[in-house]
């Protein structure tokens, strides 16, 4: 089961090789993940989405908390948060098949950042799911390069 | 804390000796080198802080820990950079890895030139990042003080532990006003200390209802100072109690309730009593491999309560009822405060028969006639001549190690210092030097193994130095025995790579760095020898030799359920009470 993970932690050097390499040598693996400072300067927030049971969650966020340099741990859940990610779909696009793969990026309502000889270049964001749909549809004209953020996320605005 | 230096200037090697010297620091162990040389400058002002110059900076830090586990206070270890600090690296996984609480700080290149493979340069806060609680790359002179004033707050509280502190020479030198802060404020490291209320009362519950309940407690009792707390509770409630091998002293052995140690080569009625129980609570231990075996048939039939400082061991290897985050002292004060408020009597009468039964039956000791040296009568002779006196044994890791687990008989928190979760060979003699220098009217007696102590033989000169009068009592049976028992048992006898032969003479060696030594072959000298390297003033060693075919007994194969062990003496049926011990 995925789980997305939401890291607050000191804005510092090395922080992140504390965390994943904390992952790495307790046998977790890391789905995604995406890094930058928040609204506090000092602090850095890290998404990190990870396919493991209920156990192994708590285990994880555990020992991350044991972490000197990390300040709070939040799981989001899916229905208490919404999550983006931003991905650069490179696809193959010989001129007369273009407008397929231009009306299939605004179906999703990506955008065409970059044309080629033979190449079309998509920027989309959205949750995995869509963006999963995009991949398979692009498939059939050839991907030559995907490139990805990593999930983020953030919890929903408390309904008053 | 306090500092007299404050306000004074001064460079950053002398920060870090003033730091030391805030922090109360009396002994620092280590080895110094190029990156270093500005603090040894420093700290050869200093009245306060003596060092100890190990032959090697393994060797400092096994010291370090010793030190910490004999005296309770952090270990502190200075080394230089490139090889003296990865040289610390085993010492420092041990001290993780038995949660002992140490500073070690090791000098590296200038700021200038990290990062460009310069002589003697080292990623040492990378290196150690999975084994140290904490460490720090030092950037500015100006944040010694703090760095270290956390350093030591980290090391020493809620689950203590080694913290590294990397400082490049340049910072050495770099000159600052010296301000020893008096607080610590890290917002993201609040240790618990005190239980949840709620979850203390359901545990009260649970053991006011069973009737076969077990302690099971490691050195989180030791950490804490619990020892008071858990004797009041094991007897109020009489309530049988087995201690983990780091947890070895935290409870009387020689008490009625006593199991001793439980696990791979704990007694046989001790694991059985673990199997048989209904409630099983569970004091600064961590659910080690060594200790349950299978876990799955682990305490199969009970209710948990388990009590730790630290969340982490709660839940990661067996499933709890009722978990306690917190200190161990606290809590067991807490669970004896509300236990004491109602009038409740222990029901453990019929328990602790059948558990006395198996005692009887199955008794950890075994009998068999030999004109050889017998390890057990070795230690027997030890525990009496040393019955009565203050003294600490340390040991090496084998099956030395595992025998004087079983038999040192260990009254006392602080007095058994071994390396259990990194079981690191080399061990011994270093910790028997630190907490020599720790306790200076102490009895220091390592407990070492022909392997073992070759790993790290070159601290008899430290001690020699040092006028540290400590004690090797050497189980000499010229192979790697433990290694060998498991091959003798599951390798089918093929004793690939483990026959040391009789090499070195350990009398010439332990000679040639100053001590008294002597070898005894025959059961008839043992006593006379121990007498005399008891009773001499400087260090010595006894080399007792023995013979290859020993083996450590009882034993739960690898894998296998605790309860189903091997070369368990048997004396006989004695009881028909349990029925499921057939063999």
């Amino acid at each position: 089961m995925y789980h997305t993970l939401s890291v607050l932690v000191e804005n510092k050097p090395g922080v992140l090789t504390r965390i994943t390499s904390l992952f790495a040598r307790r046998g977790f693996n890391i789905d995604s993940l995406a890094v930058g400072e928040t609204e506090d300067s000092t602090i850095s927030r890290i998404t990190i989405s990870v396919r493991a049971d209920n156990a192994s969650i708590e285990q994880i966020t555990k020992q991350l908390h044991k972490l000197i340099n990390v300040v709070k741990i939040n799981e989001l859940t899916e229905d208490d948060s919404i999550s983006r990610e931003l991905v650069l779909f490179k696809v193959n696009a010989v001129p007369d098949r273009r407008h397929e793969i231009i009306e299939i990026a605004s179906v999703f309502r990506a955008n065409i950042i970059d044309v080629g000889r033979s190449t079309l270049t998509i920027e989309a964001t959205g949750t995995s799911d869509k963006l999963g749909a995009m991949e398979d549809l692009f498939r059939a004209y050839g991907i030559k390069e995907i490139v990805r953020t990593g999930k983020i996320a953030i919890s929903r605005g408390l309904r008053d | 804390m306090k500092s007299d230096k404050n306000g004074q200037r001064m460079t950053g090697a002398q920060a870090i000796i003033a730091s030391l010297e805030a922090e109360g620091v009396d002994i620092l162990f280590g080895y110094p080198g190029g990156q270093a040389i500005k603090i040894y400058d420093a700290l050869y002002d200093s009245k306060q802080l003596k060092h100890i110059l190990t032959r090697h900076e393994q060797g400092a830090t096994h010291a370090a820990d010793g030190y910490a586990r004999a005296t309770g206070r952090p270990g502190v270890v200075l080394v230089t950079s490139g090889p003296g600090a990865t040289n610390t690296v085993t010492g420092i996984a041990t001290a993780y890895m038995d949660s002992v609480p140490m500073v070690v700080i090791t000098g590296q290149v200038p700021t200038s030139v990290i990062g460009t493979d310069a002589f003697q340069e080292s990623d040492i806060t990378g290196i150690t990042l999975p084994i140290t609680k904490h460490n720090y790359l030092v950037k500015k002179a100006e944040d010694l003080p703090r760095i270290i004033r956390e350093a030591f707050f980290i090391a020493t509280t809620g689950r203590p532990g080694p913290v590294l502190i990397d400082v490049p020479s340049d910072i050495t030198k770099a000159e600052i006003v010296f301000e020893y802060p008096e607080t610590v404020s890290i917002p993201s490291y609040k240790p618990t200390y005190k239980g949840h209320s709620k979850q203390i009362k359901q545990a009260v519950e649970l053991i006011k209802d069973s009737y076969k309940p077990i302690l099971y407690v490691g050195g989180g009792i030791i950490a804490s100072g619990a020892g008071k707390e858990l004797e009041e509770l094991a007897e109020f409630m009489q309530i049988p109690v087995t201690a983990t091998l780091i947890g070895k002293g935290c409870f009387p052995e020689d008490h009625h309730l006593s199991l001793g140690m439980p696990g791979m080569h704990g007694a046989k009625y001790t694991n059985y009593a673990l199997s048989n129980a209904d409630l099983l609570i569970a004091v600064g231990a961590r659910f080690s491999d060594r200790v349950t075996g299978k876990l799955s048939e682990f305490a199969k039939g009970a209710r948990v309560i388990h009590i730790d400082i630290d969340p982490a061991e709660i839940g990661k290897n067996k499933a709890v009822d009722i978990p306690i985050v917190g200190d161990a002292k606290i809590i067991l004060g807490a669970i004896n405060e509300e236990l004491h408020k109602t009038a409740v009597a222990p029901r453990t009468t019929d328990w602790l028969t059948q558990i006395d039964e198996w005692r009887a039956r199955y008794p950890l000791h075994h009998h068999a006639p030999s004109s050889a040296i017998v390890p057990r009568y070795v230690f027997e002779r030890l525990n009496e001549l040393l019955e009565g006196r203050k003294k600490i044994i340390t040991t090496e890791v084998g099956q030395h190690q595992m025998w004087a687990a079983q038999y040192c008989k260990t009254n006392e928190p602080r007095t058994f210092i071994s390396s259990g979760g990194l079981g690191t060979m080399g061990f011994g003699l270093p910790a028997a030097v630190g907490a020599q220098a720790g306790c200076p009217d102490t009895l220091v007696v390592c407990i070492a193994g022909d392997g073992s102590i070759q790993m790290n033989s070159q601290e008899m000169a430290t001690a020699a130095i040092n006028d540290f009068p400590v004690k090797v009592v050497l189980l000499n049976n010229g192979c790697l025995g433990m290694v060998r028992q498991w091959q003798q048992l599951f390798y089918e006898e093929r004793y690939s790579s483990t026959l040391l032969g009789a090499c070195p003479d350990f009398v010439k060696l332990a000679e040639a760095y100053g001590w008294h030594a002597e070898r005894v072959a025959e059961p008839e000298d043992v006593d006379r020898a121990l007498r005399a390297m008891i009773e001499h003033p400087g260090p010595a060693l006894l080399d007792v030799i023995i013979t290859d075919r020993e083996m450590v007994f009882p034993m739960v194969a690898p894998g296998a359920a605790i309860d189903d062990m091997i070369g368990a003496t048997n004396v006989g049926p004695i009881s028909n009470m349990i029925d499921s011990e057939e063999e």
